[in-house]
């Protein structure tokens, strides 16, 4: 029997390929492989209806009574109602820091908090699948991102710092580093356990008590740390936690009984909390926006930059401060480059977090999604390409598909202001000097990526730019030995590693 | 289910016309080497990112039948007799006497003394006879001796060659040899279909495998394989996924779709679905056919076998319900 | 300088001006001001700077930060211990003009003088060290090689105290630019002959032009120029008045400057925090693989 008389299908040669199992029929007449849905169960976390303050060691309803709803983002249902903190319980949170300060953890020997912390640490694991599915609801973010970055992470914050609560005397800020007090600490919605844990490792590492405000949009993660701290033993009022909304936060950051502030968040309200701070001598760090470069050369590796570009402005929807959102491309390549980018942008998941398969959840509210869209809107007023692959979404919840604006120059708006959304901008440059140039030609300083096979000028480019961080041949890489924080406007301190041990002693 | 040669795949017309220079050591050189780079972390971590993937169900039913039906079922030890092929022919036809709903694999992979028993064997199927050839599995042997193989296995039937890559010679730089060994190879396989094993745990490196799939497919090759299957590390998914997107970047360059066979290592059904992900996802939904996509393997079968039973009736079935051969 | 006693010979008298880009320019404004010693003596005129000067003080200090950045740790080291050198060269000059202007006793100036440039060699020592101490290769859980650098922030104010005239000022300043940054110094309203001398030590030394910008006049009418300015990276508001700082900390939120507040005794050994309050830590990732 020849080949041919074995009934066997000759594959068409000239049909281009098609992207992940959304087409019709394959040639082979088959039907096309579609993942099935594959969603992580609820299950595993139990959230209440009601939350109280985590003050003093337990929580309370706010003083006066006053409580706001936590939706899930992805469908609009509510998860529960949080109260709402006033300037009574700011006060009565801040008190109760000073107190467990003076009279217990102030004097308490480093070994003994580091034996704390580690305990909060090995909790965070044991529960990892509850935080990452509860992070899933009330954020939006994939399950596979909570479960693979977020809560390892934040455990990981938690086990490097409490190996340095015995050690500061060998940190480099002199023979006996002492804390400040009581730190105030507010932070945004993006990553909200992982942030919680870079603030309240290192604070409590060094000695000081806490009072953690956590955004507005997802408080359930930090009152689950919360719950955490309860259980590993925590003296009352080393820990506090306040929800509500921004003026929770104001009131905090203001209250003369804080020595620290520490905010992360935007920079316009960066602006507003050093004002606030001016002439009172409270120490303060800051981890602002960023509009950061990433620059693809056209000796890049260029699978993985490929893979560096979608990971850098798509993971976490783009809700990152240091996402690389201006794609600088060397011109030569620059139609390949978009082209490669287009074709893998096809193969991401958009839809259900808590589906093990989604690659891209849901814009974490109604306010961010408005955003996004305005900025895109004026993207396109302002003469930019705009694309984006194939991409249903869902009825309900916020959504917002990968999007690429190609022939964007600098002086677009969408070069310019941080959209904090999966909008990438993509820009060309000629030369090295000239992709330096345009990279740091912004009032941010972050964060930047460099993709080129060439060593030396990896190292070149790691030298010139301004920025924070930079991610060579790799992108959005976190670790808590690893220092991270901004240039100008981005903001000043660093979170992570020896470095982020300054921010919390009178060093 | 295998690839019908319409044609002899021609070299790579678009990057050279003709001249015996442009196969030239220096030449290919220039083009294997301006290659992008392969970024080997960042290769890991986007084969590690796809192997979670999480396929359950119907997707899963999906793939345990796709990936079946992409067996290659390959016995190539010295100690092999035609009894023993001819057991594993059977089995090829009929995976499971059990459940006749399981399609047959794609091909039988056997060394060339032994195609004519299966090819007796796998009569009236639609199973494929692959044969090695070349002096496979180490390639060292001169190219009269190399082709004479080729020679045997076309003439004792065989629908596929599998031959390998002389790797001393692409370690040495030797490019332009390796080339027209691919090429002589192709020109003796006549009808039958050409796969190119290029022994990629003997080329250490991804940038390596990237050149080698370029060289192979440029000199002809209708699939390009991993491994042999005698060396370790044999296919891993990093080394895939390069290969992946070498054939769909060489479809977009040159027009013409190269298949891939994974080989080595692959044992369990998760494996096996996990390089489907890879094929779905890098290569794109087209190359999910046996004429696209092999798997070349012995004991995986049965585990497939295995959770494809699951799938079916919810309970997890035990070794004595499959049969050896 | 008292003038020379009946029948000795008259003395030129030395003109105070603002130092700038590496030069001496008056101040745009036309204005300068009498500095008094003790018991209302006047020892000199300075130049007033105005709001222009300053302006074009943070030019001319933003122009010479990319070569005094780029510079080796090793080129900037030897820089500055020339300044060192020259300060001893000079150093009975400066005593008198301490003495002068802090109404101390020749000894005590003297002594201050001393500790000044013994201070001053010090942070010149510090030149290719920083980056040892401050910077960190991190043991990142990948196949990762992780490494923090320390880098200088750029264009530093420098409100410079009002009270000790060298040793403060050589305490204020050394820090900032062993590291790479450059400054625009506002040095003490009632006390800045000794800044122009020091100037004068820096023109002749090898520090490039506009490394070290001076400006002499009204504190309260400089400092809000450059805290608010937006080309200015980092601010020390160590010579600020305290109720000053307010204002002056709601004008640097504007670029997000990096702020200094720090009471300090000079008389006393410093530590690191000086050097590494003005440094940005960059951190930089690349994956380790075939």
């Amino acid at each position: 029997m020849s080949s041919s008389e074995k009934g066997r299908v000759a594959a068409s040669p000239g049909a281009a390929p098609a992207a992940s199992g959304r087409e019709p029929a394959t040639e082979t007449g088959q039907a096309p492989w579609r993942y099935a849905p594959a969603p992580e169960s609820r299950d595993v976390v139990s959230i209440a209806s009601e939350y109280g303050l985590f003050v003093a060691g337990d929580f309370r309803p706010a003083a006066d009574g006053a409580a706001f709803a936590t939706i899930n983002p992805a469908t609009e249902e509510q998860l529960a109602r949080v109260a709402a903190a006033g300037a009574d319980d700011v006060d009565a949170a801040v008190v109760a820091a000073r107190t467990a300060y003076e009279q217990v953890w102030g004097p308490m020997p480093g070994s003994e908090r580091a034996k704390y912390l580690f305990r909060i640490a090995r909790q965070l694991q044991e529960r990892a699948r509850e935080f990452a599915v509860l992070e899933s609801l009330d954020n939006g973010k994939p399950i596979r991102e909570t479960r693979d970055v977020d809560i390892p992470l934040a455990a990981a914050h938690f086990f490097y710092y409490a190996g340095w609560a015995d050690k500061l005397e060998h940190a480099g800020f002199g023979p006996d580093p002492r804390p400040l007090g009581v730190a105030g600490q507010v932070i945004p919605w993006n990553f909200p356990l992982l942030m919680a844990a870079w603030k309240l490792a290192p604070a409590l590492a060094a000695g000081n008590t806490c009072v953690l405000k956590p955004a507005e949009t997802t408080p359930l993660t930090a009152l689950l740390l919360a719950e955490v701290c309860q259980e590993a033993g925590l003296p009352p009022g080393v820990v506090n936690v306040l929800t509500g909304a921004g003026d929770t936060g104001a009131a905090l950051v203001s209250h003369p009984g804080v020595d620290k502030v520490a905010f992360t968040g935007s920079t316009e309200v960066g602006k507003q909390i050093a004002r606030g701070v001016a002439g009172t001598r409270k120490k303060l760090t800051l981890e602002l926006g960023g509009k950061a470069a990433n620059i693809v050369f056209d000796d890049a590796p260029i699978e993985q930059a490929v893979e560096g570009i979608v990971n850098g402005i798509f993971f976490n929807q783009g809700h990152v401060c240091c996402a690389g959102s201006r794609l600088l491309v060397q011109e030569s390549v620059a139609e390949s480059v978009v082209e490669r980018l287009q074709r893998r942008l096809a193969t991401l998941r958009l839809g259900d977090p808590l589906d093990k398969n989604t690659d891209i959840g849901a814009i974490n509210s109604r306010q961010q999604l408005d955003r996004i869209e305005e900025l895109t809107r004026a993207g396109e007023a302002e003469g930019a390409q705009r694309w984006s692959p194939a991409c249903p979404l869902p009825e309900k919840g916020y959504w917002f598909p990968p999007t690429v604006f190609t022939g964007v120059s600098q002086s677009h708006r969408i070069a310019r202001e941080e959209i904090f959304g999966p909008v990438l901008s993509v820009l060309t440059f000629r030369t090295p000097d000239e992709a330096v140039v345009k990279a740091n030609n912004t009032p941010y300083g972050l964060s930047a990526g460099i993709w080129t096979e060439k060593g030396s000028r990896i190292l070149w480019l790691a030298q010139k730019l301004r920025a924070g961080v930079i991610w060579a041949n790799t992108y959005n890489r976190f670790d808590p030995a690893s220092p991270f924080g901004g240039y100008q406007e981005s903001g000043y301190g660093r979170e992570g590693g020896r470095h982020g041990l300054a921010a919390y002693l009178n060093a | 289910m295998g690839i019908e040669s319409t044609t002899q795949a021609a070299p790579v017309r678009w990057a050279f016309e003709g001249s015996d220079a442009v196969t030239s050591d220096a030449a290919l050189r220039q083009v294997l080497h301006g290659l992008p780079g392969v970024d080997t972390v960042g290769a890991a971590e986007r084969a590690a990112g796809l192997a979670s993937r999480s396929i359950k169900k119907g997707a899963k039913l999906q793939a345990l039948d796709m990936a079946i039906a992409m067996v290659d079922l390959t016995t190539l030890e010295g100690a092999d007799t035609p009894g023993k092929v001819r057991a594993m022919c059977a089995k090829a036809r009929q995976p499971d006497p059990g459940d006749l709903s399981v399609p047959p694999v794609a091909a039988v992979c056997v060394y060339p003394d032994l195609v004519e028993v299966a090819r007796h064997a796998v009569a009236g199927s639609a199973v494929a006879v692959a044969s090695v050839a070349t002096a496979f599995p180490s390639g060292r042997a001169s190219l009269a001796v190399k082709l004479a193989d080729v020679a045997d296995a076309v003439a004792a039937g065989a629908d596929e060659v599998d031959m390998v890559i002389d790797r001393g010679a692409f370690l040495a730089g030797r490019y332009g040899q390796v080339y027209d060994e691919v090429r002589a190879v192709r020109d003796a396989c006549g009808p039958a279909h050409l796969k190119v094993i290029l022994e990629t745990g003997e080329l250490a490196t991804l940038d390596n495998v990237a050149r080698a799939s370029w060289l192979a497919m440029m000199a002809g090759a209708d699939f390009i394989k991993t491994s042999t299957g005698k060396v370790t590390p044999a296919s891993t998914p990093p080394v895939a996924l390069v290969m992946l997107a070498a054939v769909r970047d060489f479809e977009q360059m040159s027009g013409r779709r190269v298949g891939v066979k994974v080989a080595g290592g692959i044992r369990t059904a998760k494996d096996a679905i996990r390089y489907l992900v890879l094929v779905n996802e890098v290569a794109g939904s087209a190359w999910l056919t046996p004429g696209l996509f092999r798997i070349g393997a012995s004991t995986l079968l049965n585990d497939l076998l295995m959770q494809r039973s699951k799938q079916l009736t919810g309970q997890y079935a035990g070794p004595d319900y499959f049969t050896v051969d | 300088m008292p003038d020379a006693a009946a029948g000795t010979r008259l003395n030129v008298r030395k003109t105070y001006k603002l130092f700038i880009g590496g030069a001496f320019p008056r101040s745009e404004s036309g204005r300068s001001y009498p500095v008094r010693g003790k018991g209302g003596a006047l020892l000199a005129y300075a130049a007033q700077a105005s709001r222009k000067d300053a302006r074009d003080a943070v030019v001319a200090a933003r122009k010479a930060f990319a070569g005094w950045s780029g510079a080796t740790a090793y080129n900037r080291g030897q820089v500055l211990y020339r300044v060192a050198e020259m300060l001893e060269g000079r150093s009975d000059q400066f005593a008198a003009e301490v003495a002068a202007a802090e109404g101390s006793r020749r000894a005590d100036a003297r002594a201050a003088v001393a500790a000044a440039i013994d201070r001053w060699v010090w942070y010149a020592g510090w030149s290719d060290k920083v980056a040892q101490v401050a910077g960190a290769a991190n043991p990142v859980a990948g196949p990762y090689f992780n490494f923090s650098v320390p880098e200088p922030t750029g264009v530093v104010a420098v409100v410079a105290p009002a009270e000790s005239s060298l040793l403060a000022l050589i305490s204020v300043v050394a820090p900032v630019i062993v590291t790479g940054n450059t400054a625009v110094v506002i040095a003490s309203e009632s006390r800045p002959l000794p800044a122009i001398s020091l100037a004068e030590v820096l023109a002749t030394a090898d520090l490039p032009g506009g490394v070290v910008n001076v400006l002499t006049g009204r504190t309260a009418e400089l400092a809000p120029v450059l805290a608010g300015h937006m080309d200015v990276n980092a601010i020390d508001l160590s010579g600020a008045e305290a109720g000053a700082h307010t204002e002056l900390e709601q004008l640097a939120a504007s670029n997000v400057k990096r702020v200094l507040h720090a009471d300090e005794d000079w008389a006393a050994q410093p530590g690191t925090r000086r050097l590494t309050a003005f440094l940005e830590i960059k951190t930089v990732w690349h994956p380790a693989g075939t």
